[in-house]
């Protein structure tokens, strides 16, 4: 039999694959991936050669917009920046005018604070890992997480009013202590929260696809992540116990017991497994927390200058309704200087730097995003990988395009 | 909690360099010139009682300096170490229209930030690679975060791009279609304004990345006026 070169009569050249590289817009919208945001990919084949992160189609102009209003009209915009966890925002940035102000809240809210700021945790990774596997075919598990955020938001619901975007956060408290059921409702979700991460890991742990497609994809090195200023359970994973939470102790944080899970290489399933374990870890706090939380005891600080007046008083005494027009129209004046507050955010270290005049008005109010520095970081984490990586990564680094467009 | 760093900052770098000092709810901060700015940087990630790491990088506008003859920015360092657990401000003034030198060459992640001050304040980084405006889009006109640029301003509406002002690289800019053949990209691209890509670039004996805006006009600039030289296959051998 003659050899097949033969019979077609072709030359070496002319089998060889045509390996021109392939310039891929992907985005701003795109349906495998959970954001607006743009990748110029130029690929050699299906490997990643080089990729240009694109990030601002959610610019909203968030620190502009600080610079009009009062400190307090600025709550409802930092809902706004992580909208997965709101109440980590609202709190981050009630800490940071606090320490403007140099004042503490009582110890009651620190702890009602804390519980409600680790259930926005939960819901923050119960959406990030159920998002990842569900981008890689795996429908079960993020509906079985999404259930138990649900149930999550029906109690921020009953605490707040609204399901996602709170605003709860007060300067100098909240805008209401505990309902009567709150710790009754926390103490009967718990279960169900570490029944769902259990069988999450169950459905997905031993899956091979899931493996294959997590494993050793998308990896950051440690020296790395260090040099582009990545934070929260990206940089974890690359096995830095950095949590602000830990070294930093914020709120009552102090008081309670809990570990700050790492991983070792750095790649999507160790981001993956960061967060499954961090959800217990906050189980762990909320389970501290409440039973140190008083049952009685003030919310607010007890300081007419800061913090508004009940309704009742406003309608019947002169003084309240004084005090009430006084904060809403002027809004309530902060000393002149600049300071950093930061917080454990969803995403790692989010932090408020503000600058006050000594007017009622914020002169400058700058976030630091963690989504921010670690999308940066997404580059390094794609280089190399096959196109069909970009979404398991992306996933797993859980860019949140309010928080990172501002 | 950052007392020590100050201390240290003044004992090694002297008063030449740290110009002020000030204390605010505990959060420390040191002004340095803009000519030590990447100097104290190094120092700061580099000095073993240091071992500071970027924050943050940001700036503030302060135009009513500008009428006292100071500065008008002020470019904002906030770098913490997770070793030692603590933290410094380091902060340097910089007037309008003059080049803060870049931190990119100390901390990776200056990169986006700096980016980031160009594009709301309007502040250039002499050595920053890769100075595009990030959140907002290339038409934009103004810096937005600065004091003067008013919030209900409104933009001009940008036209219609055409594919020549994209990024966009063959197949999709110069011929729609995945060409199923070997393309001469040197003739193709000599004197034009694009960019290649590094894998086309390796095969060529080229680097050039995307991001690399200035070195591959620079470098299409060199393309055109070799194009009498054909030696094409010599180069692409050496690589």
């Amino acid at each position: 039999m003659e050899p097949a070169d033969e019979i077609l009569e072709l030359d070496d050249e002319a089998l060889e694959i045509p390996a021109d590289p392939m310039r891929l817009n992907m985005g701003p919208s795109h349906p495998a991936m959970h954001g607006t945001i743009r990748m110029v990919l130029d690929l050699d084949g299906e490997t990643v050669m080089n990729v240009d992160v694109q990030p601002g189609y959610l610019h909203r102009g968030f620190e502009k917009s600080c610079e009009r209003g009062t400190w307090a009209q600025v709550f409802p915009y930092a809902d706004r920046l992580n909208y997965v966890s709101p109440m980590l925002n609202n709190v981050g940035f009630a800490l940071a005018v606090e320490k403007l102000l140099d004042i503490e809240v009582p110890e009651r809210c620190q702890w009602y604070r804390v519980i409600l700021g680790e259930l926005s945790r939960v819901c923050d990774h119960f959406t990030c890992n159920g998002a990842s596997a569900m981008e890689l075919g795996a429908f079960t598990p993020f509906l079985w997480l999404l259930k138990v955020r649900d149930w999550i938001w029906d109690i921020l619901e009953k605490e707040t009013g609204a399901r996602m975007t709170h605003s709860f956060g007060r300067i100098g408290g909240m805008a209401a202590p505990p309902t009567d059921g709150f710790k009754d409702d926390v103490r009967a979700i718990i279960p169900e929260i570490h029944k769902v991460v259990g069988e999450a890991e169950g459905l997905l742990l031993k899956n091979r696809i899931f493996q294959d497609r997590m494993q050793g994809v998308g990896i950051l090195t440690k020296e790395r992540a260090l040099a582009l200023g990545v934070t929260g359970p990206v940089l974890r994973s690359t096995g830095v116990a950095y949590d602000v939470r830990k070294d930093f102790p914020y709120m009552t944080y102090g008081d309670v017991d809990f570990d700050v899970p790492v991983g070792t290489d750095g790649d999507n399933w160790d981001r993956f497994m960061v967060r499954m374990e961090e959800v217990r870890q906050a189980v762990r706090i909320i389970e501290q927390a409440l039973e140190k939380m008083p049952d009685e005891g003030p919310v607010n600080v007890d300081d007419p200058r800061i913090v508004l007046p009940e309704k009742r008083e406003v309608y019947t005494t002169i003084e309240a309704t004084i005090a009430h027009f006084k904060l809403v129209m002027e809004g309530l004046k902060c000393p002149k200087g600049a300071v950093y507050s930061f917080t454990e955010g969803g995403n790692g270290e989010l932090g408020f730097y503000l600058v006050s005049d000594g007017s009622g008005t914020p002169y400058r109010c700058r976030v630091r995003p963690p989504c921010w520095f670690n999308l940066q970081a997404a580059r390094e984490m794609l280089l190399g990988d096959m196109i069909a990586d970009i979404i398991p990564t992306f996933g797993s680094v859980n860019m949140i395009g309010g928080e990172c467009d501002r | 909690m950052s007392k020590k760093v100050v201390k240290r900052l003044k004992k090694e770098l002297g008063e030449k360099v740290i110009l002020e000092t000030s204390e605010f709810r505990g959060d420390e901060e040191v002004r340095v010139p803009l000519k030590k700015w990447v100097e104290v940087a190094t120092f700061l990630r580099d000095d073993e009682k240091c071992q500071m790491l970027l924050c943050d990088l940001t700036a503030v506008d302060f135009p009513e300096r500008e009428a006292e003859g100071e500065p008008r920015f002020e470019v904002v360092l906030l770098a913490r170490s997770m070793e030692l657990k603590h933290r410094v401000r380091v902060v340097t003034r910089v007037k309008d229209g003059e080049a803060c030198p870049t931190l990119c060459g100390v901390w990776a992640g200056a990169n986006w930030a700096e980016r980031e001050i160009w594009d709301m304040f309007g502040i250039r980084f002499d050595g920053h690679r890769d100075l595009r405006r990030i959140l907002m889009y290339e038409e934009f006109e103004g810096f937005p975060l600065r004091k003067d640029y008013p919030i209900d301003r409104v933009q001009p509406l940008v036209e219609y791009r055409d594919v020549d002002d994209t990024l966009k690289l063959p197949p999709f800019g110069i011929e729609e279609g995945q060409p199923f053949a070997r393309i001469d990209w040197e003739e193709r691209l000599a004197g034009r304004d694009e960019q290649v890509s590094p894998s086309i670039g390796l095969q060529q004996g080229q680097r050039r990345s995307l991001s690399d805006s200035d070195a591959a006009e620079e470098e299409a600039r060199e393309l055109a006026s070799k194009k009498d030289e054909p030696p094409a296959e010599e180069t692409a051998a050496g690589a």
